[in-house]
């Protein structure tokens, strides 16, 4: 194995490590979740507030932005640089737009009345759903930052590298989100 | 306006009581005498280059044994005031500390202890031994490395920024437990402190148990397979696999607290359908793993220790390894008996004690493994084996009184008492830092290329444990009489005072055993002609770390070793393979990290950014985490972070031409 490929590996691993971590926190947010979305103090429920329809929409988006971002992975092991950018750059634009909607229904529901500080409930809902959309906008950034370094020096193994793993930490957040829209957002409006 | 500057932070904060004015004037004088000092040896360069900006895991772990040496220091003069306060303070005489004073300094002796003392030390053990044991130049990313290292000093430093700046120190007890943490009860800033210091020095944890995790499983020698890794690197790899998987759990419940605090939401609040309960279940659902994540990187050492002094193989490696394994598993379900009395029922309490007895087979297994390893072989009684035995009597003794604990209907009786504050001291100090001891001992010539004085090494034990004993008896004996911990103040008709003045002898007696350690290292300094390690191999040792000389150049090993068997270098002596002999022309070139001050930018970042937050100063809140990003983007630009050591310059320094 050469040096290179050894990097890649050992960076792999270290970061499918961090994804680990990342995915207890997230359990432990759940956790709370699940504990405290009974608690609504009088205020609105789940049942109330959320738009089943909206919260798909979001899902589309968001799984469709894997897929492009998966098309784009294997562009870029094919070394086609235009491709590769195209596909983030549609990523891009998904995650955004899927961050946008998420923005808007959270001012939405604060302008409302239904604040994080209303109810424990709504402390729980905003955390988690914000845990999510803090990590799709530290993705975007991410997204950025290696659509510089592709331009300075095209695809470069350090540069495929790097992209690999954003990929991983984008399908990651996909996952996170599939349970996101069914514990919060199903369960929420069912029972 | 001055609100926006400033944010909460008012000239009433600044230090106002004798202890905290004593503090300021120790850090400042202290800052100020070694600066002095820095800049008279024209120091600066060298401090910078050759140390703080290092990505040596060899230095690094030197930087986290000074620095948890100083927070041991720090910690223990918090005993002692709890300790005198307690001797004093009965009938009508209220002693010297006020009660709210009293609070913070029990809340600071044990987050310290935990956190910068013990985490410290093994931090600094793991970073300096196991890349040399299983025969790796280096750690997996040695920028991470850095990185943990100084959110860690960051955490450190604003733990104690209190003394500078004021305010208040947390006065929650060491976890803050809410709702006593949330801003209802705890208006000052104390708790916001706590939960930035921990935060950031939390996250500097995880990232190094990724890094030790990757480094272990990806970087090791040729021929080691796992089943050929040291017990201290199993062990390690034991505790970094429980850090990673709780310490996201910690670093959840402490936002969710910030939370509530900053934001005013309600997750543990007694009001607006918050739930306090859950603070506790997820605080101790990282909390008693934490206690493993303590405890396991000492069983390694003692493992190495025992084998080397009693010169034989480790009696049945598999067991040990696979009991290793076993405590990092039960460790994660048993988090639970440490709130027995919280009312979730006789089945729940009746699962989570049943799992507690279920810890004492693997670590009963353990025991005997050392025992019977020391059976027959030939024993050199020197200062890390006599700890082993001080630990063997006290852990076994604590850990019985964990048994008894582990019953819920016994546990009711002694719940939140003496009692239990002697039994995880029990297990605190004779378990884990005796470990630390025996380690630091052990591989002293291998951090510094001489050993430590014997004797004094031997009369400091005798006062530890004996003064151990004296200190934490009578605590067992007042916890079955019913004193409650954390008491500020008891009546006289308890008739309770005797034991706790026995028990201030005791630390007396412990604290002249941490003199003489003091003492030793001194006259180890100075003596260090008569002690010097020239082989690289003073204690006729078993693993690869003995390999190398000492102290180790700082690419490790020129060649790597081929590894054949469990005892690697043991195997290498006994064999016919020889060291030296025409190794000349097989000197490789080496790639190594470059040195990176980036790790301290960030930390530096994130410790005022942690600052601005306590005292809700917003705009500098925003600045800093914004040059933290900064700091990563411009990290991710630089390609280039590695320089390649050529062969011939590899030879030079192995014969010691120049000097590595």
């Amino acid at each position: 194995m050469d040096k290179h490929e050894f990097n890649n590996e050992k960076t792999q691993f270290g970061f499918w490590v961090y994804l680990m971590t990342d995915l207890l926190m997230f359990a432990a947010l759940f956790a709370t979740f699940a504990v405290l979305r009974k608690n609504t103090f009088g205020g609105p429920s789940g049942r109330d507030l959320f738009n089943l329809q909206f919260a798909l929409t979001e899902t589309l988006i968001l799984l469709t932005s894997s897929f492009t971002c998966g098309l784009g992975i294997i562009f870029a092991q094919k070394k086609k640089v235009k491709q590769t950018v195209i596909f983030f750059g549609i990523t891009f634009l998904l995650g955004i737009s899927f961050l946008g909607m998420e923005i808007y229904e959270f001012s939405h529901l604060i302008t409302d009345g239904n604040s994080p500080q209303r109810s424990a409930f709504l402390s729980s809902f905003f955390t988690l759903v914000g845990t999510h959309g803090l990590h799709i906008t530290s993705g975007l950034l991410w997204m950025i930052i290696l659509f510089i370094q592709i331009f300075r020096k095209g695809l470069t193994d350090s540069n495929l590298r790097k992209l690999t793993l954003l990929s991983i930490f984008w399908h990651f957040l996909d996952i996170v989100w599939i349970f996101i829209f069914t514990i919060v957002y199903l369960m929420g409006a069912v029972l | 306006m001055m609100n926006f500057i400033f944010g909460k932070l008012t000239l009433d904060a600044l230090p106002h009581a004798w202890f905290t004015i004593g503090g300021t004037a120790t850090i400042t004088l202290g800052g100020i005498a070694t600066a002095l000092l820095l800049t008279k040896y024209k120091k600066w360069k060298w401090l910078w280059e050759k140390w703080l900006t290092s990505t040596d895991p060899k230095k690094i772990g030197i930087m986290y044994i000074i620095v948890a040496s100083l927070m041991l220091f720090r910690g223990a003069l918090d005993a002692l005031m709890i300790w005198t306060q307690q001797a004093m303070s009965t009938g009508s005489s209220h002693g010297y500390l006020s009660p709210a004073h009293f609070q913070q300094i029990f809340t600071a002796h044990g987050d310290i202890m935990v956190f910068f003392v013990t985490m410290g030390f093994l931090f600094g053990l793991i970073n300096f031994i196991v890349p040399l044991q299983i025969g790796a130049r280096d750690l997996a990313f040695p920028f991470l490395n850095t990185l943990g290292f100084w959110l860690y000093v960051a955490g450190v430093v604003l733990i104690n920024m209190f003394f500078v700046f004021g305010g208040d120190f947390a006065a929650a007890g060491w976890l803050s437990i809410a709702p006593l943490s949330e801003l209802q009860f705890s208006p000052g800033i104390g708790v916001d402190y706590w939960i930035w210091s921990l935060q950031i020095s939390g996250i500097g944890s995880l990232i190094g148990g990724i890094n030790f995790i990757a480094t272990i499983i990806k970087m090791r020698a040729p021929g080691m397979s796992l089943f050929k890794m040291p017990l201290f690197t199993w062990t390690s790899l034991c505790s970094m696999v429980l850090v990673v998987s709780v310490f996201p759990i910690l670093a959840v419940t402490i936002a969710l607290l910030n939370l509530d605090r900053f934001f005013g939401m309600h997750f543990f609040t007694s009001t607006a359908g918050g739930n306090p309960m859950m603070y506790t279940n997820l605080i101790w659902t990282w909390g008693h793993p934490e206690v493993y994540i303590l405890i396991l990187p000492g069983f390694g050492i003692f493992s190495e220790v025992v084998s080397t002094f009693s010169q034989k193989k480790l009696f049945s490696y598999s067991s040990q390894v696979a009991a290793a394994i076993g405590v990092t598993l039960l460790s994660m379900v048993v988090w639970m008996h440490h709130f027995f009395t919280m009312g979730a029922g006789a089945d729940v309490n009746a699962f989570f004690g049943i799992m507690t007895m279920f810890i004492a087979v693997p670590t009963g297994v353990l025991v005997f493994n050392w025992l019977a390893t020391m059976f027959r072989g030939k024993i050199v009684y020197s200062t890390p084996i006599l700890w082993f035995l001080g630990f063997v009597a006290t852990f076994t003794f604590g850990g019985m009184a964990g048994v008894l604990m582990s019953v819920p209907p016994a546990d009711f009786q002694v719940h939140n008492s003496l009692f239990l504050v002697a039994h995880f001291h029990t297990m605190i100090i004779g378990g884990a830092l005796f470990g630390i001891f025996a380690g630091l001992t052990y591989w002293f010539p291998k951090f510094t290329g001489f050993k430590l004085d014997e004797k004094l090494g031997i009369y400091s034990f005798w006062f530890w444990l004996i003064g151990f004993f004296v200190s934490f008896i009578p605590l067992y004996i007042l916890g079955f009489m019913g004193a409650t911990r954390r008491l500020d103040h008891y009546s006289s008709s308890t008739g309770w005072q005797p034991l706790f003045i026995t028990s201030l002898i005791g630390f007396c007696i412990i604290a002249i055993g941490a003199g003489i350690q003091v003492l030793q290292v001194i006259v180890s300094i100075k003596n260090r002609k008569q002690n010097l390690d020239t082989t690289g191999d003073p204690w006729n040792g078993r693993t690869l770390e003995w390999a190398t000389k000492s102290p180790p150049s700082f690419y490790n090993f020129a060649i790597i070793p081929e590894v054949k068997d469990r005892d690697a270098f043991w195997d290498i002596k006994q064999g016919s393979r020889v060291k030296d002999q025409g190794l000349m022309e097989k000197y490789e070139d080496i790639e190594m990290p470059k040195n990176t001050a980036m790790g301290i930018y960030v930390a530096g970042f994130l410790f005022v950014f942690g600052f601005a937050m306590v005292w809700h100063i917003i705009w500098l809140a925003i600045i800093t985490l914004i040059g933290t990003i900064v700091c990563f983007i411009i990290r991710a630009f630089d390609d280039e972070s590695e320089y390649v050591l050529p062969a011939s310059e590899v030879a030079k320094i192995e014969e010691g031409r120049i000097h590595g």
